[in-house]
């Protein structure tokens, strides 16, 4: 299909009346009244539909128990519905099965998970694990702390003033240390999407598994864990328009096999005895206590959601946005683009010059325009750029053209503010 | 609403932020503190040269928004001659002024002072933004006190 034909079927109007929250103004006080959301922080979290809010309540109101434990009707009919968002998420990543689906509380989570199991067990001193430079502190820092304790080594892949991946270097970065890549999907600064399945491949001549971090990738496109031959892959639900406190760990089943538990508790034994006690085979082995069932069933929704929008037909509204928005912004003087990589996924960082960062954001917000300013939780690309601090709009399935403007009139108020 | 935004960026705050003054490292400096938010990255060195418990110079350094770099550029210019304890006064002072819609002024600043500080005290209605306006300040206080940095989870 082409892009204008489904750029025509795409309602966007229709689907923000599916979020409540899109209807809000902000900054109202007596008498005045507010300016409408425009919200441009989809990347930070996105918005959650009534499907969605109303899914979680459902359960709540008519299903709700522990699962996995009783023997009584509602705790079978919870774990069934449970049991089967996890068939869900795995179709939905396109993974063989619903057995390497591994539920956590966040995709910083699920990165601890492989670093602290995985990570432990097989890494040892001096061996090497392979980040980029484009990483969120949650693909960092959890592979910092197997540093202090391990004595591994971290190499850095860094990346072209676009923020297109360096693959030469990466390449060069292989080696008989090599022993994990962990790499994003798609940065969430530079919205640089990475080409995941060259690097699964030329790890994998090395026989060296590879993680993804997919938490702004399964967003905007579709992904195939199997086609990428992704050994790890993991995701954040409240992202995905669902609700937080819920993650999603993504692990060929051979490998989580091999995997000693992360944490332990209920749910995950098979027997215990203070002689010995043994361990379910994964997923369960990795899902210590209750885990978060009303979300659970919250991502299940928000799956149903967006097949039904379609995720060709988002990412083509995305896209659509992202050039539009781009061409809109590249207008304003003074103002640089960080991250300008080919086919992107819809996120802007920008600097404005003469204007702090965190002053852009208060202005525009008194403006009703909702944008994320800071480092975005990754300092080590912003020191690569030599910015500092930027501005960050990301654009989810429910923004316009119209919010790129009010983004871009805002900008102007900053500029005329400051004399910039 | 737009009343908000030019009560907290007054023309004074946009002059000391885009000029501001005692901008450098004074050589005889004898105390340092670094004041860092790691949120949004602003990050400032305070110097002040100490002599007989009298500050004899202030100045600073560094990377921040216009309301952090104005506020220190400000502070520079209220606390220089003044003592050791008439600094501190004014640090309270002014961290009470941006946190407090009722402030609890310590006695003995002076009102030309107080109107000084008042310039800043828009913030309030930016509750994300009092951590920029009191960074340089906290810096300002652990110099004093002879310590290396004001750490920002005391903001
Ligand atoms: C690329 C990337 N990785 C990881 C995360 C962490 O997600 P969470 O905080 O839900 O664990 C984020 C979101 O902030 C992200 O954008």
């Amino acid at each position: 299909m082409s892009d204008a034909i489904l750029n025509q079927a795409y309602d966007v109007q229709r689907v923000r009346e599916d979020f409540p929250i899109l209807a809000r103004s902000v900054h109202a006080r007596k008498g005045k009244p507010g300016k409408p959301l425009v919200y441009l922080d989809s990347g930070a979290s996105a918005q959650k539909p009534r499907q969605v809010i109303q899914a979680m309540t459902r359960f709540l109101e008519e299903d709700y128990s522990n699962i996995h434990r009783g023997v009584h009707f509602l705790s079978q009919t919870a774990t069934d519905q449970f049991e089967a968002v996890r068939a869900k998420v795995a179709r939905f990543l396109n993974a063989p099965n619903d057995r390497c689906i591994v539920f956590t509380r966040s995709s910083t989570e699920a990165i601890n998970l492989v670093a602290s199991s995985y990570g432990r067990t097989f890494l040892n001193e001096g061996d090497e694990v392979i980040l980029s430079i484009m990483e969120h502190h949650a693909n960092i820092v959890p592979w910092q702390l197997l540093q202090a304790e391990k004595k591994i080594v971290i190499k850095v892949v860094p990346c072209d003033e676009d923020g297109v991946l360096d693959m030469d270097a990466y390449r060069n970065l292989l080696s008989d240390r090599t022993k994990l890549v962990a790499i994003t999907h798609c940065s969430n600064v530079l919205g640089t999407v990475t080409p995941a399945k060259t690097i699964a491949k030329l790890a994998h001549e090395r026989g060296v598994p590879v993680l993804f971090d997919g938490s702004q990738a399964v967003v905007h496109g579709t992904v195939d864990v199997q086609d990428i031959d992704a050994d790890f892959y993991v995701f954040t639900a409240h992202k995905l328009y669902g609700p937080t406190g819920l993650g999603v760990l993504y692990g060929k089943y051979d490998l989580l096999k091999k995997m000693p538990p992360y944490q332990g508790g209920g749910d995950m034994i098979e027997s215990v005895s203070f002689e010995g006690t043994t361990f379910k085979a994964p997923p369960s082995r990795f899902e210590a206590g209750t885990p978060p069932i009303t979300e659970v069933i919250g991502l299940g929704a928000a799956i149903d959601y967006v097949e039904a929008l379609g995720r060709d037909a988002i990412a083509a509204h995305e896209h659509d946005l992202l050039q539009y928005a781009t061409q809109q912004l590249s207008q304003i003087d003074g103002l640089r683009i960080v991250g300008t990589a080919p086919g992107k996924g819809p996120i802007i960082s920008f600097a404005l010059e003469g204007v702090h960062p965190h002053d852009v954001g208060t202005i525009v917000d008194q403006y009703g325009v909702a944008v994320r300013v800071g480092r975005h939780c990754a300092e080590p690309l912003a020191e690569r750029f030599d910015v500092g601090p930027t501005v960050r709009a990301s654009f989810g399935l429910y923004n316009t053209r119209e919010e790129a403007d009010a983004l871009v009139q805002s900008l102007q108020a900053v500029k005329e503010f400051f004399g910039a | 609403m737009m009343d908000d935004l030019r009560e907290l960026y007054q023309e004074v705050i946009l002059d000391h932020g885009k000029n501001p003054r005692n901008f450098r490292h004074p050589d005889d400096a004898n105390r340092e503190a670094k004041g860092e938010n790691p949120m949004c990255g602003d990050r400032f060195m305070v110097y002040l040269t100490l002599k007989d418990g009298v500050v004899d110079d202030v100045a600073f350094q560094g990377r921040g928004c216009a309301i952090s770099t104005a506020s220190a550029s400000m502070m520079t210019e209220l606390v220089r001659g003044k003592t050791a304890a008439e600094a501190e006064k004014l640090f309270h002072a002014f961290h009470e002024l941006c946190t407090q819609d009722e402030p609890d002024i310590p006695e003995g600043v002076d009102d030309e002072t107080m109107e000084k500080l008042m310039v800043m005290s828009g913030v309030r209605q930016f509750p994300v933004r009092v951590k920029c306006a009191t960074l340089a300040w906290h810096a300002m206080n652990a110099a004093l006190h002879g310590e290396a940095a004001a750490s920002s989870d005391q903001f």
